[in-house]
């Protein structure tokens, strides 16, 4: 359990983080975090040639509002929006804080970045069900300047973004802020990798539902928006009948063949169908505020 | 001073384990130190036709590389325990694998370079050509391999059947799984040019044997090999027996003429390490209509993986002689066939035998009882062995002894861990939950133990300059409080406070004819032998102080630490530390001929076990859209003879409850249709964490003196687990409505599937594979 050899760069800016990828070639991979990428270069799954440490570059770490735009910079800690009070980020985008207690463990929560995350694309992550719950636009930096990618266009496959080589991820904005909305997971231990997860975003008005998205994780390769519920909801009077449905097409998206692991699909498809109905009524009790540092959740 | 046996006494060890003072095998390090790297087989059966190591050696830093060639023919691991008729034959464990691999993980060839990185970039260079043959993964399936097929029991079980008026029958399976010590294992070996030898650090659990075997296999002197005392970071019966790597790493070490230092990693670890717990059984019981137990009966299929190991058969032999429990079964009836397959070999695990024949046992009487439409209490109850039924032969032997179950009140045990249940008011949390329309459930057990298994140990007490007491035992520190306890145990010999005793435990040279830590003897075993050196030596002291005092050795006392004259409190005294300066050569009070010095050995035999009992009781609830189980609350009532340390007895039980929730809901060690084994992480080997680990309350009884040693004292590093399978299983199946469960883990899958909710591949998964 020692990785295979590696050269080890540190960058300072995003510039010159995308100048050392172009120039050490596509085995060169950037550093983050380093919760995902290490363990695989312990285990020798992942074998870069050279890391790109982007710890030192400054101006990447922020949450910050603009408008109905949430951008959460690059190299902000899971830890960081686990325990922002910001009214910036719980009026309308509650869901990240509370998500955020999902992720992992005290240490990866400290040390995993929103940005290596959403680089890494797997399809239990929470911040990439989050990306594609809220529509959110990925700010890539690359040989020629930044571009914009939409979250429906980043997530490619297992593990596998729109990034080209040499792209650094600079900043996740999330759009359209929704009062109601949570993310909920399921794993045989607290901190694991979730087998199935559900995040739903809603408005409630005039006891209607409205602008409802809702995201299956670890069912699929990627994300999987369901847009048969979302149409269901739209404009569906909130309560259990409406999340009953609601969930029994949330399970019905799982399908043989969708899944990393088809022989379970029957399962996961009770269990989506679980969590979507919890995670409707969680959403529909409303947003739970800032939690208690260390509180239980 | 008052008496140290029976105090709550903070740990000894703790001062260097929790100040970072402690030194684990790979602490260890030596100037010019060689690492190692284990080439292991990535098929689970197949011909090894080729092994190349030239580019592998072509490597910078690579000082050697090994294969089977390299070794003398045929080594192979011997059996350390023992079952008489069985003989594993072709099927021990070489050493380095040569024309065949059996399993995915077993050692093919050693790499030893400058540093560990090297070592394992060279691994990934020797080139193996093996041609895959079909891997055998199912004990049972009609195509086996049976190295051992055997019986044991009593009693006319055919009579007991034909004439019974119920008869329930209950196929239970436990999943493979194993102790996962938090510090993978480790060894250090310093090579000794003088004499050839080796001195090594970081065996555990067993060095005496595995001198022994070392010896025999490197053929030289039993006296030329050194092993240290190490701390460990967890033992639970995997670690520190004799695997390929306790033969390789100092036979590098002497052909390499260098120190050489082996660290294994997780991933290894979950290959290479013991594995166990994997029994199908096919339970049968006889009984009245009022639910009095006739007869028993138990097939059972025990999955060893591809070698037998230092363990031999003893764990499928454990789970029959132990099957009956603490029940009158006036005839019973067990038969096992000991399979092998391609996956890892298997050994002893915390428990072990015990924790799979409680669970099948325990859901098998539950099941009974709600075909018999009686109570699971009472139908216990009507089947408890009771004082007056004390000692209870049992026609057959176990770990080469006579099954004797020694006292005991086995239903007052029961009683109290009941009334500790209602004084918590669990059956109402349980009723308050159903009520609310949630899946509760309570869950009991009941299990005999066995403990304190000679046939001897053999210890050394000596008194030091400074009037401190040392000890040389023959156990070994595994994490588990040993220490303190022997000190504890001394101490009363001399009146003085732990603070005053120093253990060294595990040191072969020091003490030679130890036998270990296993089989929850160390206290029962080791503590008598030592207590037996502490009383020569005390005696010594008493004899000697009276010489000084110039008084009758009987009118002396020894107490606090002070040898004085009785009932003469102004009267002169002397303190440890003068009677050892009056033992010292020169000392005018030493006699002609006498040897110097204030030491004493002494060997305690024993040949019989005693058999500590206990009651698991839980509280779950299971999530019917999840079919995820929590468990809400746990309690172990244990008989423990006499706790010398009550708080260690209780941090012992506490260990086990955690490690038998995850053989219970978590813990599988899982393999692909060709042998590939899935779990060889911490991402899916599930160890239970703080989260899912309940509080565990503890009834400690002390109502059962043993009587097969001096200090009364039973076994106390295993009942922690030995009921929780069954405490689990039955607490689930009283949640969802089932008589009983089929098989353990309670993962999901099969929660459901007994639930009836989930159809599908899932729902098959009654064994767990999804």
């Amino acid at each position: 359990m020692k990785p295979a050899p590696f050269e080890y760069h540190r960058a300072y800016t995003p510039k010159e983080v995308t100048e050392l990828l172009l120039e050490l070639g596509e085995d060169a991979k950037i550093l983050a975090g380093g919760q995902s990428l290490v363990p695989m270069m312990n285990f020798r799954l992942a074998r870069p040639t050279a890391l790109v440490d982007i710890n030192p570059v400054s101006g990447l770490d922020y949450i910050r509002r603009d408008g109905d735009v949430l951008r959460v910079g690059a190299l902000t800690r899971h830890r960081s929006v686990e325990l922002s009070t910001e009214p910036d980020v719980h009026n309308g985008f509650s869901v990240l804080p509370g998500a955020a207690r999902w992720i992992g463990h005290f240490p990866i929560r400290s040390r995993g970045t929103v940005g290596g995350s959403i680089a890494h694309a797997d399809p239990t992550a929470e911040w990439c069900l989050l990306a594609r719950l809220y529509d959110a636009e990925i700010v890539v930096l690359g040989e020629h300047g930044t571009r914009t990618v939409p979250s429906d266009e980043w997530f490619t496959g297992f593990l596998t973004t729109a990034a080209l080589p040499g792209e650094l991820v600079l900043e996740t904005r999330f759009r359209r802020p929704r009062r109601h909305g949570t993310l909920l997971e399921y794993a045989r231990r607290r901190g694991d990798f979730a087998i199935a997860a559900v995040a739903v975003a809603f408005d409630i008005t005039d006891n209607r539902c409205h602008d409802v998205s809702m995201v299956l994780g670890g069912v699929a390769n990627e994300p999987l928006r369901v847009p048969e519920a979302e149409a269901y909801l739209e404009g569906a009077e909130p309560g259990e009948r409406a999340w009953a449905e609601a969930a029994r097409l949330a399970a019905e998206a799982v399908t043989p063949g969708t899944g990393p692991d088809d022989g379970d699909h029957g399962y996961r498809r009770h269990l989506v169908g679980t969590l979507a109905r919890r995670a409707l009524a969680e959403a529909q009790a409303g947003p739970a505020g800032p939690r208690p540092r260390g509180g239980a959740s | 001073m008052t008496e140290q046996i029976g105090r709550r006494v903070p740990r000894k060890e703790d001062r260097r384990l929790l100040a970072g003072h402690a030194r684990f095998g790979a602490d260890v390090q030596f100037p010019r130190m060689a690492h190692v790297r284990v080439v292991r087989s990535p098929v689970a059966h197949g011909t090894v036709s080729r092994i190349a190591t030239e580019a592998a050696r072509a490597q910078p830093g690579v000082i050697d590389v090994v294969t089977a060639e390299d070794l003398p023919a045929d080594l192979r691991i011997p059996v350390r325990l023992h079952v008489e008729g069985t003989d594993p034959g072709e099927r021990l464990q070489p050493v380095l694998a040569s024309h065949t691999v059996r399993y995915v993980g077993e050692p093919l060839a050693v790499v030893a370079a400058e540093d560990a990185y090297l070592a394992e970039d060279a691994a990934e260079l020797v080139e193996l050509e093996i041609d895959e043959l079909p891997a055998r993964l199912d004990a049972g399936s009609g195509d086996d391999e049976v190295v051992a097929d055997f019986g044991l029991g009593y009693g006319d079980v055919e009579s007991a059947f034909a004439g019974a008026a119920h008869v329930a029958r209950l196929e239970f399976s436990v999943q493979r799984h194993s102790g996962v010590p938090l510090e993978p294992r480790a060894l250090t070996v310093d090579y000794v040019p003088a004499t050839g030898g080796v001195e090594i650090f970081g065996a555990t659990k067993v060095p005496g044997f595995n001198r022994r075997v070392l010896a025999q296999l490197l053929d030289v002197d039993e006296s030329v090999i050194h092993l240290h005392a190490v701390d460990a970071g967890g033992g639970f019966g995997v670690r520190g027996e004799f695997y390929p790597e306790d033969f390789l790493v100092p036979w590098l070490a002497r052909r390499l003429r260098r120190p050489v230092s082996w660290v294994e990693d997780r991933a290894e670890h979950l290959v290479a390490v013991n594995h166990s717990r994997q029994q199908r059984h096919r339970l049968e019981v006889a009984a009245a209509g009022d639910g009095t137990i006739l007869g028993l009966r138990d097939d059972v299929w025990h999955d060893n993986g591809a070698y037998v190991r230092t363990h031999g058969v003893i764990v499928p032999e454990l789970t029959l002689s132990m099957l009956p429990g603490p029940y009158r079964v006036p005839a019973y009836s067990g038969r096992v066939r000991v399979a092998l397959t391609n996956k890892t070999p298997c050994g002893t695990y915390r428990a072990p035998g015990r924790f799979e024949g409680t669970a099948a046992r325990e859901q098998l009487l539950d099941l009974v009882a709600a075909e018999l439409g009686m109570d699971r209490v009472e139908l216990r109850r009507r089947n408890l062995l009771t004082p007056g039924e004390l000692p209870h032969t049992r026609a057959m032997h176990t770990l080469g002894t006579e099954l004797v179950l020694d006292s005991g009140d086995y239903p007052r045990l029961l009683d109290r861990a009941l009334d500790t249940v209602d004084e918590l008011g669990w059956r109402e949390l349980v009723a308050r939950g159903r009520a609310q329309g949630r899946l509760l459930g309570l869950g009991l057990s009941l299990f005999l133990e066995k403990s304190g298994l000679g046939p001897h140990d053999t210890a050394d007490v000596e008194i030091t300059s400074t009037g401190r007491v040392r000890v040389h035992s023959g156990g070994t520190s595994l994490g588990q409080g040993i220490e303190t306890v022997l000190a504890q145990i001394v101490a009363d010999e001399f009146g003085v406070s732990v603070d005053r005793v120093d253990v060294v435990n595990g040191d072969t040279t020091l003490q030679p004819f130890g036998t270990g830590s296993w089989a929850s003897r160390s206290t029962v075993v080791a503590g008598s032998a030592v207590r037996g050196a502490g009383r020569a030596v005390a005696l010594r002291v008493r004899e000697l102080g009276a010489e000084v005092l110039e008084a009758a050795p009987e009118d002396v006392e020894l107490a606090d630490g002070v040898v004085r004259v009785r009932g003469a409190a102004t009267a002169r005294a002397l303190d440890l530390a003068e009677v050892w300066l009056a033992a010292q050569p020169g000392s005018p009070w030493l006699r002609d001929g006498e040897p110097a010095g204030l030491s004493a050995r002494h060997r305690f035999a024993v040949d019989r076990m005693t058999y500590p009992y206990g009651a698991h009781v839980c509280v779950v609830e299971v999530d019917p859209g999840s079919g995820g189980v929590t468990v809400l609350r746990y309690l172990v009532a244990y008989e423990v003879g006499r706790a010398v340390n009550p708080a260690l007895v209780e941090g012992q039980l506490r260990g086990g409850v955690a490690q038998g929730v995850g053989g219970a809901l978590l813990e599988e060690f899982r393999y692909d249709e060709s042998g590939q084994p899935q779990c060889t992480t911490f991402m899916d080997y599930l160890m239970p964490t703080a989260s899912e680990v309940p509080a565990v309350e503890i009834v400690l009884c002390e109502d059962a003196p043993a009587t097969t040693n001096p200090l009364g004292a039973r076994g106390a590093g295993e009942g922690g687990l030995t009921g929780a399978g069954a405490a689990v299983a039955s607490a689930v199946s009283d949640a969802i409505g089932r008589p009983a469960m089929t098989g353990l883990p309670l993962d999901p899958g099969s929660v459901l599937a007994a639930l009836g909710t989930v159809t599908g591949p899932a729902a098959a998964s009654a064994d767990g594979i999804p």
